[in-house]
């Protein structure tokens, strides 16, 4: 049997003793679950789901308040959870009668979302609340959850705030909207099912702007044949507001 | 003795085979295992099943900040100006072609009116939140294993693991990190993992009032998540980022990112 040379011992000691050391150390420190599924405490997972839920889900509300619910669920609002404008209901679900939540009545809420706002989608409803009956809390004429409109909108502005804003500064501010579109009265009531009809065709355009058109004078004029080949007029114009964009 | 080195070998690689099973059960049950971290939390929720994105539609966007104040509520983030899980931003391009971006208190609160000096040539909001990437460089540069791709394709934190040391948040190519103020650990958006474990949806999702954020499963064929995938011109922000974000844009404007 070979010696070990003796110089190496204390080596060998100390090495064993290092091995040892870290080991004991990783024993130690490294959670039990670190490993298991990745480089990372598998128990994490399990912590973090274990957290609970404050905002219940609007079928939790329909529970006990069936009613509200059900109108709702036929309304232009169906899609709106009812915690959107109630807030996290997760105290009042476990007693009802202590943690009353907020409903709100103001003049203020309602224009979250259908302030009118440039950036906002055009079809979505808007209004502005300086002139759109002002001093009148919205609930006065407005179900929140049935908002259908209590009388038919006589203008296109009150849903079409953004064309109309657009439409009033521009050369075309004096012609009425159904110049063009031709609007079903239905359309009114079910602006969805019902659609305004949008133009077809250059000769839209060119009832007023046609060389020949019978229309006051100093309406710009274009040649209808040679104008803009193979385009429609509002590939190129904007119609409601006809100068850029 | 040529014809018995064969036999020999055989033998040997049945041997080994039976010596080395134990050990190939212990990797099998090392992956059923985890399966039974959820026996506290929901008994038929298996993560491996799911992979969950989001998709958030520009056009239906109103920048109500409904989101915003429901993710803040749901997940404890403080009420602060500084500290966002998801936030909505508002883009404004104007006709010399600039695009400004503002998000006043992340949105929560509604944006004030534009500049009387800036033509505005397109504007739209724009929510955003962590993308929850496939190719996460957060999870690559945390020094200790605190933040992680789960099973389910959610990426989390591990709070009482993590050493708020912020190398994830700069890392983020979307800022969607932040450094909890009180806690000193890295937070961000979890989906609200604490919710989709027990099939419910992500506060800000519940919340939306007109269906902007479409929340899902990839793995699931038949979801309106996987129809808007397949109707709308999908994009993601920060491609070139070779992140493979899972938060999906429809309708979103080049300028988006």
């Amino acid at each position: 049997m070979t010696k070990i040379p003796q110089q190496l011992i204390p080596l060998v000691i100390l090495f064993a003793l290092i091995i040892v050391v870290f080991v004991a150390a990783r024993q130690q420190f490294v959670p039990e679950s670190f490993g298991e599924l990745g480089f990372y405490r598998a128990d994490a997972l399990k912590e973090i789901s274990s957290q609970e839920p404050k905002y219940v889900g609007a079928e939790t509300c329909g529970d006990c308040h069936d009613d509200v619910y059900e109108t709702k669920a036929n309304s232009y609002h169906r899609g709106v959870a009812c915690e959107a404008c109630h807030g996290a209901g997760y105290m009042h679900v476990e007693a009802p009668d202590e943690n009353e939540l907020f409903a709100p009545r103001g003049r203020d809420y309602c224009p979250v979302c259908h302030g009118y706002n440039p950036s906002r989608p055009s079809g979505f409803p808007q209004i502005l609340a300086t002139v759109h009956n002002p001093g009148k809390p919205c609930m006065t004429c407005h179900d929140p959850h049935n908002p259908t409109l209590p009388h038919t909108p006589e203008d296109c502005n009150a849903c079409h705030r953004s064309i109309a804003n657009e439409k009033l500064v521009s050369h075309h501010t004096e012609l009425p909207c159904t110049q063009c579109h031709q609007v079903p009265v239905e359309h009114r009531k079910n602006p969805r099912l019902v659609r305004a009809e949008k133009p077809t065709s250059r000769a839209t355009c060119g009832t007023c702007h046609a060389e020949n058109a019978n229309s006051r004078e100093g309406i710009p004029r274009v040649d209808m044949e040679t104008h803009g080949e193979r385009q429609v007029c509002w590939q190129c114009h904007y119609p409601h507001s006809p100068e850029g964009r | 003795m040529k014809m018995e080195i064969p036999n020999m070998l055989r033998r040997e690689f049945l041997s080994n085979c039976v010596r080395k099973l134990p050990a190939l059960a212990a990797m099998a049950s090392v992956t059923a295992s985890w399966k039974s971290v959820w026996a506290g939390g929901n008994d038929n929720y298996d993560p491996s099943e799911h992979d969950y994105a989001m998709a958030i539609d520009i056009h239906k966007c109103i920048g109500c900040g409904r989101c915003v104040e429901a993710c803040k509520k749901e997940n404890n983030v403080p009420m602060d100006d500084t500290h966002f899980r998801t936030w909505v931003e508002r883009y404004v391009i104007s006709e010399e072609g600039e695009t400004l971006v503002d998000s006043p208190h992340g949105g929560m609160n509604g944006f004030p009116e534009l500049k009387e000096d800036v033509k505005v040539l397109r504007t739209f909001f724009v929510p955003k939140l962590c993308n929850h990437c496939e190719n996460p460089p957060c999870v690559q540069v945390c020094p200790v294993g605190a933040t992680f791709v789960s099973p389910d394709g959610v990426v989390l934190v591990d709070e009482d693991y993590c050493v708020g040391c912020r190398y994830c948040i700069q890392a983020c190519p979307y800022g969607a990190r932040f450094l909890h103020p009180v806690k000193k650990v890295a937070e961000k958006c979890t989906f609200c993992y604490h919710r989709i474990t027990k099939g419910m949806l992500p506060a800000c999702v519940e919340v939306c009032p007109t269906q902007a954020r479409i929340f899902g499963d990839k793995k699931k064929t038949s979801s309106p998540l996987r129809r808007f995938l397949r109707f709308m011109d999908i994009t993601v922000l920060k491609p070139w980022m070779n992140t493979k974000p899972k938060v999906y844009y429809g309708g979103a404007d080049g300028e988006v990112t």
